[in-house]
């Protein structure tokens, strides 16, 4: 067991890496120093503002309808930024919203549904973080890299559009493309799992001193609803956006390509 | 000779700037029509209007007595084919890229569209990124052939072209529109194309027609003499 005190000596001594991606960053000019500072200190502000919170969620007798606003605070906010990931994309925040609301439900119903996880404040808020958090990189990914094929293939769409595909039609092969480029990253970490990295919630519950065998139990079905919730969210938000960029009478909208 | 398409007070603005301002103005039915006009007069956006890819923000066009808006998008673009300035060829071979455009097409309607645009049968197997510019294009208006269309909408195709391919797809083009009565809207600013190809003449002047009429009167040869005079200027 770990006693789980990090003194500030202990966080200042983390931070020596960061130290050194912003020398990586300096050194080949990659522009980046800006970025990571600011994702550093956002991280810890962050950071501190959530283990406040969570300490109040988690005083006994707490109701869990405080966790479950959280939860929403949380849909809300990732969905905030799929949309200014990709602001071309009309409507794209309520679409954000309702795929992540509606996957964040059907996960967090099979956990608790099932007793995978008690339903309490300690479960609730970290499980739909991991939930939410997930779905959010592919979600963004999805809508980013829609737009970013419509933009870049902009002629051939044109050009299917022209011998009169409908815009479904002729959007299908970017779309896949985009797709799979959303999906990649959280098929590769299940693939890896165990092999390469030990994921947070099993890694959690052994530092915390569950058996290792049960640990791993919960952390597959912990992945399978996060690959399944990524896959949904993606597929919802990628196709949802293809239909948002083209007009009813099949023709593309003017897109802008986004700034690097 | 019947009008394929009647432009009547169109406007086409895109972020409050205009594009087209009141455009008015026919394409005539089997005809070849040459749009002309300098770099950013509206050619390319005229064109566009004639197979929906675009729409027009105010006034109204008809095609073949017909209010465009009211006919089906997918059903008007298969009628109204159009070929692009850079000739756009999805991967895979020719065969690949001819049955995206009629994916039931036999293999005798695959070949009789490549005869139509002078290419042999070897080029049913070749992959589409190792043809040169001239036979990507050509490709791609056997491609568009495929739907079998009533108007070929030619924009600039052969602006990326040397001059000899440049001469064999004119000739194609123009082969096609003797042999089997597709009417053509063939958008350029080459004074020599405009001279070879144009028996219907738009000339296009910030957005606003300057000409249009039959392509040998006086009227034609002062508008593209106003026309390569602001080319000179420009």
């Amino acid at each position: 067991m770990i006693d789980g005190d990090v003194n500030a000596i202990g966080l200042a001594t983390s931070l020596i890496l960061v130290g050194i991606a912003l020398a990586v960053s300096m050194g080949q000019q990659l522009r980046l120093e800006k970025q990571l500072i600011w994702a550093t200190a956002r991280a810890f502000v962050q950071l501190i503002v959530m283990g406040f919170v969570l300490a109040w969620l988690l005083q006994p007798g707490r109701s869990t309808v405080y966790s479950w606003t959280w939860i929403v605070g949380m849909v809300v906010f990732a969905a905030w930024t799929v949309r200014n990931r990709a602001p071309e994309v009309p409507g794209l925040f309520p679409m954000a919203v309702a795929a992540l609301a509606a996957s964040t439900l059907t996960t967090m119903g099979v956990i608790f549904g099932l007793g995978i996880f008690p339903m309490e404040a300690r479960a609730i808020v970290p499980l739909g973080g991991m939930m939410i958090g997930n779905s959010l990189s592919g979600t963004v990914l999805a809508a980013r890299r829609v737009t970013d094929e419509l933009t870049e293939k902009r002629a051939e769409v044109e050009a299917r559009l022209a011998l009169g595909h409908s815009s479904r039609r002729a959007g299908r092969p970017y779309v896949r493309a985009a797709m799979r480029t959303a999906l990649t990253p959280q098929i590769e970490s299940t693939k890896a799992v165990g092999l390469v990295f030990l994921p947070g919630a099993m890694t959690g519950l052994i530092l915390a001193g569950v058996d290792p065998v049960d640990a791993v139990l919960v952390q597959a079905a912990i992945m399978y609803l996060i690959l399944g919730a990524v896959a949904t969210t993606s597929v919802v938000v990628g196709l949802g956006s293809i239909r948002q960029l083209f007009t009813t009478d099949h023709r593309l909208t003017r897109l802008t390509r986004s700034a690097d | 000779m019947p009008n394929l398409f009647e432009f009547a007070d169109v406007y086409v603005a895109v972020d409050d700037a205009s594009v087209l301002s009141g455009i008015t103005t026919t394409i005539p039915d089997r005809d070849l029509t040459v749009v002309a006009g300098v770099s950013g007069s509206g050619k390319t956006s005229l064109l566009r209007l004639c197979n929906r890819l675009d729409v027009p923000t105010a006034g109204t066009i008809r095609f073949d007595g017909q209010d465009l808006l009211s006919i089906d998008p997918q059903q008007l673009r298969r009628r109204v084919g159009m070929v692009f300035q850079r000739p756009v060829l999805f991967g895979g071979t020719v065969r690949d890229n001819l049955l995206v455009a009629a994916p039931e097409a036999t293999e005798t309607k695959m070949l009789a569209a490549l005869a139509d645009v002078e290419l042999d049968i070897e080029f049913l197997d070749r992959i589409g990124d190792d043809l040169s510019g001239g036979e990507a294009q050509r490709v791609c208006l056997a491609r568009t052939l495929m739907c079998e269309p009533e108007v070929l909408l030619m924009d600039e195709p052969t602006a990326s072209l040397h001059q000899a391919a440049a001469r064999t797809l004119e000739s194609t083009v123009s082969k096609l529109r003797g042999d089997a009565g597709v009417s053509i809207v063939w958008v350029t600013h080459d004074l020599g194309q405009i001279e070879r190809l144009a028996e219907h003449l738009i000339v296009l002047e910030e957005g606003r027609v300057l000409y249009t009429g039959r392509a040998d009167t006086d009227g034609a040869k002062d508008a593209l003499a106003t026309l390569s005079t602001g080319a000179e200027d420009r």
